[in-house]
């Protein structure tokens, strides 16, 4: 076994994020899911690099990378500059990509994580825009011949580039930081998440040092990482060569891989002798992009409140753990439903969580439906916890009353009313179903006498069932007591 | 009958407003022409004449149809002109004189050419280019070169030599040209015609297929100032396609003119009079320098100091930009493409056979200029010099109006003079390339002929937007001078 403790990892991330415009950053055709649509049935002459065309800078792609620049701190740039990138692949028509690179949008930003040893700031190199390119589709024809077909409805859709400073230093704070700008980038409406379609895509820079060293190693760029999962186990295997490489008298060379996902290895794509030159140069296409004060203000005025501070407020102003913040912010619609709930209920904050993460999340998981089709508003759902809370009907009553009225969108009051749900607290009422029950059962009551306590609980149970559920618990509990110990 | 072909522009729309002939009768006899000539001069890479009849059959039918209080025609309605097959026009074929563009049609219309449709314009075809623009003769067309129609064992220049070459012989009235270092200018002074070279962003490059993105312009060849003003005019303005062309108001080029050039302020830079120009040259452009004095005009000497730059300049910008722009030329998705044992290779042997050695020259030359370590020496360095250049502009417009020099030190060379010697060929563009890298406008006029019977041009610059003093200027000149009204033997 090699000591792994001995080094550090130092990785960088970049993440490529798509970003949700309606129309394309440098023309007028729309973004489409390129995984479903149609293969290049949203492209035109512009981002399919004829000759002769030119770009068009897409405004709300400005303004949302502006945003999320402002949410990572970074200072934005009044004057930008896009520049042509050079390389030949048969996914980029026009032989280069536009993109950003001595004068990007947004610079030196943070983003705060939380991880076990507590939360702190990953700093943030850049943010830049730039174009995505086409997708290529390996196939084989008949007789097993390799050819490969280009769809460019994804060429051209505006992409973010969001580049850390060498500043993570395990694979959990990675994973943090990863999962922490995508949650940024969803809740500021930017990116859909959907890792799975694409729209976020990451590289790492990974290099190790001996544990406490300032000095960086040889870095390795590993591209095209697709999925959390996927940089997951890329990364922990890069540290591990890394380290067994160094352990074993080896040496790391600056390199570009790729990982197999069938193998669980990286492999070598070019070499440092090998990488490309870019041949960046101003797009002379384009004039500066120049974004003047006002428009900083009038963007920061939409800025939303991000995952981390509000997970930090969840905790500190309605008394949650931490836990179930971070499962109420994982949504903003999730948690602003929470919150406007409280505001109308007296019930605790904690309880009100569970109620959602649990009951509310149950009846999703049971119907297949999304939050959003819970036909329950804030005020319904504050009307039958206040039920709750004042015992008008018990937990379990409350539980099905909600299941109701999430299908349905009748309040909690006339649920209850109408269906006879109310608590049953009426103690002569309670007592005289407790008799019968006891009269019924004498060979149980028997058996309790001589000792078999734990028999209090089924009559509990055929307490509660003769009562259709809606006994107030407590108080049948209480009075079973007496009445068995007469 | 009259020859239909010679009538200037104003002559064939007021004659078709007139009702003295038809869009028809001007198209057919401009297609006669074209057929006559063409086997000499070579000036077309594609003749359209079934569309060109038809286009002008509508304009005729449009015309017949129009009453009194309806919408006012379009201003050129009816009026044939050629397109450099550089510029894209939806449906017809455009080379831009390449092999590695062979067979490819144009998807979409560039935003000039449309403008002039909405215009009413009729297009009879394109004309023959030097591969993507790159060239002073048509020698570097991969379909052969054009011709001067002056003396066809002499180039008409280039790149727009087709265009020029087209309107001197009277084969259309005007043609569109582009002019990236003098593309316009340069032919327009071997042919004998006018040229506009634009100030940059003065006219949408949409549907250009682009060489040199910050240096290329669109303009218009035709047989007198006023000719090319009244197409201009159409062509001008804002396109929101075209993130660098300017939103200032497009003035009126065709208003009414002064009597003389009293008031005018000419600098004449000392630098474009250089040892080894040839003389014939430099008396006809003093000669009307004089004339223009004796006009009114006040004649300075002035300096511009950075003139001898422009061709090192031009030729790191030029050739960086175009190794760029030439990129998708791939084998992937147009024209021609050559097999190979993988990518690498299907892209080094369509690229290898399908680009001209004067193309492949300047990628490599671009490519070099850009690479990792040289970038600063090079492209960063000709970026900072050319806005020094542009300074030089700057000042001398603070003590002139206009600039008049000569478009290039000689007339028209003969075929196959400088192909061998790719650097005595760049130096024929040094008067020309200082506007594009300034980004001013030029206008290029005829102003006499050499002892071999060559047309000598002369060429005006003015401040950045400032188009109409040079249409003003050259239409004074010409009100006074018959040099634009003569016309190759070839045609006549």
């Amino acid at each position: 076994m090699t000591n792994v403790n001995t080094y550090e990892p130092v990785i960088g991330l970049e993440v490529h994020a798509e970003l949700l415009t309606r129309s394309k950053m440098f023309c007028a055709c729309p973004v489409v899911d390129s995984t479903r649509a149609q293969p290049n049935t949203a492209v035109c002459p512009i981002c399919a690099g004829m000759p002769g065309t030119l770009p068009v800078v897409n405004r709300q792609a400005v303004a949302y990378a502006i945003k999320v620049g402002l949410a990572l701190g970074c200072r934005i740039n009044p004057t930008s500059i896009f520049e042509r990138k050079n390389y030949f692949y048969p996914d980029l028509p026009k032989g280069y990509q536009i993109s950003q690179y001595q004068h990007p949008l947004a610079e030196s930003g943070s983003l705060q994580i939380l991880t076990c040893a507590g939360a702190r700031r990953v700093r943030i190199n850049r943010v830049h825009m730039e174009e995505d390119a086409g997708k290529l589709v390996h196939l084989q024809d008949d007789g097993g011949a390799a050819y490969s077909l280009v769809d460019l409805n994804r060429a051209g859709l505006p992409l973010l580039e969001i580049v850390t400073e060498p500043d993570l230093h395990s694979l959990e704070e990675m994973k943090a930081y990863a999962a922490e700008l995508r949650a940024v980038l969803r809740v500021l409406g930017v990116n859909s998440g959907d890792m799975e379609k694409g729209v976020i895509r990451f590289e790492a820079n990974i290099s190790i040092r001996p544990a406490g060293s300032a000095v960086l190693g040889k870095r390795v760029e590993i591209k095209n990482l697709n999925s959390f999962r996927t940089m997951e186990r890329a990364v922990a295997h890069e540290i591990e060569r890394q380290t067994h490489l160094l352990q074993t008298g080896g040496i790391v060379e600056q390199e570009t891989r790729s990982f197999d996902e069938a193998t669980g290895e990286t492999r070598v794509m070019r070499s440092k002798e090998d990488a490309h030159d870019y041949r960046y140069f101003p797009e002379p296409d384009l004039p500066p992009l120049v974004v003047g004060e006002d428009w900083v203000a009038e963007v920061r005025e939409t800025l939303p409140e991000l995952p981390s501070a509000r997970i930090m407020r969840l905790v500190e102003q309605y008394g949650l753990d931490l836990p179930q913040a971070q499962q109420l912010a994982e949504s903003y619609p999730v948690a602003d439903f929470f919150e406007q709930t409280c505001s109308m209920t007296a019930m605790p904050g904690r309880t009100l969580a569970n109620w959602i993460t649990d009951s509310y999340f149950a009846w999703m998981n049971e119907r297949g439906r999304l939050f959003a089709e819970g036909r329950t508003t804030p005020q319904m759902l504050a009307g039958l916890m206040d039920a709750v809370r004042t015992g008008r009907v018990n937990r379990a009553t409350a539980q099905s009353v909600l299941f109701r009225m999430l299908d349905s969108g009748v309040d909690a009051e006339e649920l209850i009313r109408s269906q006879g749900l109310e608590q049953v607290s009426d103690h002569d009422e309670i007592v005289a179903v407790i008799r019968a029950v006891i009269g019924e059962h004498t060979t149980e009551y028997e058996r309790y006498r001589v000792g078999k306590v734990e028999l209090a609980h089924w009559f509990f149970g055929q307490v509660m069932k003769r009562t259709g559920g809606k006994a107030n618990p407590a108080m049948v509990r209480e009075l079973l007591q007496q009445e068995l110990e007469k | 009958m009259r020859d239909l072909c010679l009538l200037s522009v104003g002559e064939m729309l007021g004659g078709m407003a007139a009702g003295e002939f038809t869009s028809q009768d001007l198209t057919q006899a401009c297609l006669a022409r074209m057929a006559a000539l063409e086997p000499q001069i070579h000036a077309f890479l594609f003749i359209d004449a079934d569309g060109a009849v038809n286009a002008a059959r509508a304009a005729d039918a449009r015309r017949a149809a129009w009453r009194m209080g309806d919408d006012s025609l379009p201003p050129l309605l009816g009026l044939p002109i050629a397109v450099k097959d550089v510029l894209m026009v939806q449906g017809m074929p455009c080379t831009c004189g390449s092999k590695i563009l062979e067979g490819f049609i144009a998807p979409y219309t560039a935003t000039p050419v449309q403008r002039l449709l909405d215009a009413g314009v009729v297009i009879v075809g394109k004309t023959n280019t030097d591969e993507f623009a790159m060239g002073s003769s048509t020698e570097n067309s991969a379909y052969g070169p054009t011709r001067n129609p002056w003396n066809t064992a002499h180039v008409p220049g280039g790149s727009s030599g087709g265009s020029a070459a087209a309107v001197a012989a009277r084969m259309v009235p005007a043609a569109l040209g582009t002019d990236t270092g003098g593309s316009v200018r340069q032919p327009a002074s071997f042919c004998g015609v006018s040229g506009i070279k634009p100030s940059y962003g003065r006219v949408s490059r949409y549907g250009l297929v682009a060489y040199g993105s910050s240096l290329d312009s669109v303009g218009v060849l035709a047989r007198s100032a006023e000719d090319a003003a009244l197409v201009f005019q159409h062509m001008a303005g804002q396109d929101a396609m075209d993130a660098t062309s300017s939103d200032l108001q497009v003035p009126s080029y065709t208003a009414s003119l002064p009597q003389n050039l009293s008031g005018l302020r000419i600098g004449v830079p000392k630098e474009y009079f250089i040892d080894g120009m040839q003389p014939a040259v430099e008396q006809r452009v003093r000669e009307a320098i004089a004339q223009m004095e004796a006009l009114g005009a006040q004649v300075a000497e002035i300096s511009l100091p950075y003139t001898s730059y422009a061709v090192p300049v031009y030729y790191l910008i030029a050739p960086a930009e175009a190794s760029a722009n030439l990129a998708r030329f791939d084998g992937i998705r147009y024209g021609p493409r050559e097999t190979g044992e993988n990518l690498l290779d299907v892209y080094h042997h369509t690229r290898g056979g399908c680009f001209g050695s004067e193309v492949k020259r300047r990628i490599m030359l671009g490519t070099y200029a850009l690479s990792a370590g040289y970038y600063d020496a090079y492209y960063g360095q000709a970026q900072k010099v050319r806005t020094l250049m542009k300074r030089d502009y700057d000042k001398a417009f603070e003590i002139v109006d206009v600039i008049a020099a000569p478009v290039a030190p000689t007339t028209a060379l003969r075929f196959g003079q400088h192909t061998d010697d790719p650097l005595a060929m760049y130096l024929e563009d040094v008067f020309t390339l200082p506007a594009n890298l300034a980004g001013v406008p030029g206008l290029a006029f005829p102003v006499g002929f050499d002892t071999a019977g060559l047309p000598v041009g002369m060429q005006l610059m003015a401040k950045p937007f400032n188009e109409a003093l040079l249409f003003q200027t050259a239409r004074v000149f010409q009100a006074q001078t018959d040099w634009h009204r003569r016309m190759p033997e070839q045609g006549g």
